[in-house]
């Protein structure tokens, strides 16, 4: 290379002044390894976050624990944190979250697999180029929304269907959280189904496989580790799930199974403590961090095991 | 062999065959059409109960306990004090993580380690991220944040929405083809030059789009912002970061709380227009994707 093209091409770096000869590379190789610092250093804050969100969750719960035994916490069946006595036994806020998550799958899983099925197998170009984005804008509407529309809509529309339904209740709540992680269900399960080669669908139209056959026996159990990886990670969402569950479930802990009634979830708690004025240090302020610790374990759990469930069971088409 | 097997009429047993494949068909599309008839009823129920509440006046009040009184003036301000700081923090930490992820990372264990972890955080429930913020933003670094500040906010959605704006920007700087970098190697660029001038102008659209979808779900962001503080009487406009603020959907949430029906038909009016803005963020994405399409 001449020397005025390595001219030129310092130059092109903009930045630093314009180097001149060979002997600027050495200021250049600093610059590069300076460079390459820095974005490392973008790449760490998402660890640092990881670190940050652990030791807050588990630094203010061991205040907590100090002040409510672990067994007392994990297995009590009364939790009254703001009105005397005061009990902490997470149980009745683990059931809300998994009593709504149930609806939720319940809605979910065979409305988002029947929309991957119909649209990685069945529907038109055309039509698909249509139900993709609304599924997207669908997934996209804020959880706030849904809550709205839970409260001010679905209820009202249940309650003479439902007799003894609640102004807040998990139903209501359940059903809106399913219609939110439906799209999550359907994308996942459509582009695994996608990826099963054009080969194994001819094979079997060549034995003279019908449609549904092939979309059902064929399609369906070869994509089977992407359709179950995202019922597991659409349950996740739903566990994580907040504004919706706070707006339609109401803020009443009740170690129940009636979906008619209004109950609380691990989240809907969290919002809770934080609408009202508790002061930092208190037993109320940690409890959040016990509570946030244990929803973290649990939906951080689910995730690796639905990644991990994609990894090992998915069969390799080279 | 009997004349009907002749015939083209397909056996009776295929028929059947047949028959039972488009009934399964068809559920499969109704199953699809669920999600495309509740979007249209949650739309058409918003916009009956909010419409006629949506006067001039709704955009520059300030909330009050009188419902037609009542306006979201300080959220509006709060949401774009809100949006312009998250996307001054996210864009340039979710660019520079993707190319270190892309373009220098060495493949090894650091690399699949930070892979992994940003992997597991975009799904970590929001409200996870509202209690990091109260603890770290507003507890902690007080003295910088000014406590329950638009700032902490801020900093709270940005990490939120970090691990989707860094996987949608490595998409992108993917799609960058190799030919492209050895082109710019083969003439001395260095590996910045060649990201700089070659990879990221290439790779900008995609990036811009991935921003934009990543800050459209930032917008509708509530809990964490309850945690940090969001959720007081605000009549008043953001000054600076360090101010105290409320947004859209908090606005939205304390309407929708409470009973009066009033309150609700505010509520759906304060849901119109951050569904407007939503929707037309989400369309200058899908412009700029299509526009800057490129097949290489």
């Amino acid at each position: 290379m001449s020397e005025r093209a390595i001219i030129e091409v310092a130059r092109g770096a903009g930045g630093g002044a314009p180097v001149a000869s060979l002997r600027g590379a050495r200021s250049r190789t600093a610059k590069e390894a300076a460079i390459g610092g820095l974005l490392f250093a973008a790449g760490a804050v998402s660890i640092l976050t990881t670190v940050g969100i652990i030791a807050v969750l588990v630094w203010e719960s061991l205040a907590f624990f100090r002040r409510v035994s672990v067994a007392e916490f994990l297995t009590g069946t009364v939790w009254t944190p703001l009105f005397v006595p005061q009990h902490f036994g997470v149980l009745p806020l683990l059931m809300g979250s998994v009593l709504v998550s149930i609806i939720a799958a319940g809605i979910a899983i065979p409305l988002g697999l029947g929309s991957a099925i119909y649209l990685s197998e069945f529907a038109p170009e055309r039509l698909r180029r249509f139900l993709k984005p609304v599924l997207e804008i669908l997934a996209g509407v804020p959880s706030v929304v849904y809550g709205y529309f839970a409260l001010t809509f679905v209820t009202p529309l249940l309650q003479p269907l439902v007799p003894g339904l609640q102004l807040f209740n998990a139903l209501s709540a359940g059903i809106v959280v399913g219609i939110m992680v439906l799209p999550l269900i359907a994308s996942l399960s459509e582009d695994a189904m996608n990826a099963v080669p054009r080969g194994l669908r001819q094979g079997a139209y060549a034995l003279g496989a019908t449609k549904f056959e092939v979309a059902t026996r064929v399609v369906t159990p070869a994509a089977l580790s992407g359709i179950v990886a995202s019922f597991i990670l659409a349950i996740s969402r739903a566990i994580g799930e907040t504004m919706a569950v706070v707006l339609a479930a109401g803020m009443t802990p009740n170690l129940t199974l009636d979906v008619r009634e209004s109950i609380q979830t691990l989240t809907a708690y969290i919002v809770q403590v934080s609408l009202g004025d508790t002061p930092f240090g208190s037993i109320e302020y940690q409890s959040i961090f016990a509570v946030g610790l244990l929803l973290f374990a649990v939906t951080l759990g689910m995730n690796v095991f639905g990644r991990w469930f994609l990894k090992r069971y998915r069969e390799e088409y080279a | 062999m009997s004349v009907e097997r002749h015939s083209l009429e397909a056996p009776p047993e295929l028929v059947a065959r047949r028959r039972r494949g488009k009934v399964f068909q068809y559920l499969c599309l109704s199953a699809t059409l669920v999600g495309v008839v509740t979007l249209v009823v949650l739309l058409a129920d918003v916009l009956i109960d909010g419409v006629a509440w949506l006067t001039p006046t709704f955009f520059t009040e300030f909330p009050s306990r009188i419902p037609a009184r009542a306006g979201i003036k300080s959220a509006l301000y709060g949401t774009v004090w809100l949006m312009g700081l998250c996307a001054l923090i996210s864009f340039p930490l979710g660019v520079a993580a993707a190319v270190w992820l892309e373009e220098y990372a060495k493949k090894g264990w650091l690399q699949t380690v930070i892979q992994t972890n940003i992997a597991n955080l975009a799904g970590v429930p929001s409200i996870v991220y509202g209690i990091l913020g109260l603890a770290v933003f507003v507890r902690w670094m007080v003295p910088f944040t000014g406590g329950r500040s638009v700032i902490s906010g801020a900093l709270t959605i940005s990490l939120l929405v970090l691990p989707i704006l860094i996987i949608a920007s490595q998409e992108a700087i993917r799609a960058v083809p190799g030919s492209i970098r050895e082109a710019s190697y083969g003439l001395g660029a260095t590996k910045w030059q060649t990201v700089r001038h070659h990879v990221l102008p290439n790779a900008m659209p995609g990036i811009l789009t991935g921003t934009i979808l990543a800050l459209s779900r930032a917008i509708g962001e509530t809990a964490p912002l309850i945690m940090i503080g969001a959720l007081t009487f605000i009549a008043f406009v953001p000054d600076g970061p360090r101010d105290q603020f409320t947004v859209l959907s908090i606005q939205i949430y304390n309407w929708a709380s409470r009973p009066q029906p009033e309150f609700q038909h505010l509520a759906a009016a304060a849901i119109i227009v951050l569904l407007m803005l939503l929707l037309s963020m989400n369309a200058l994405a899908i412009w700029l994707r299509n526009r800057h399409h490129r097949e290489w």
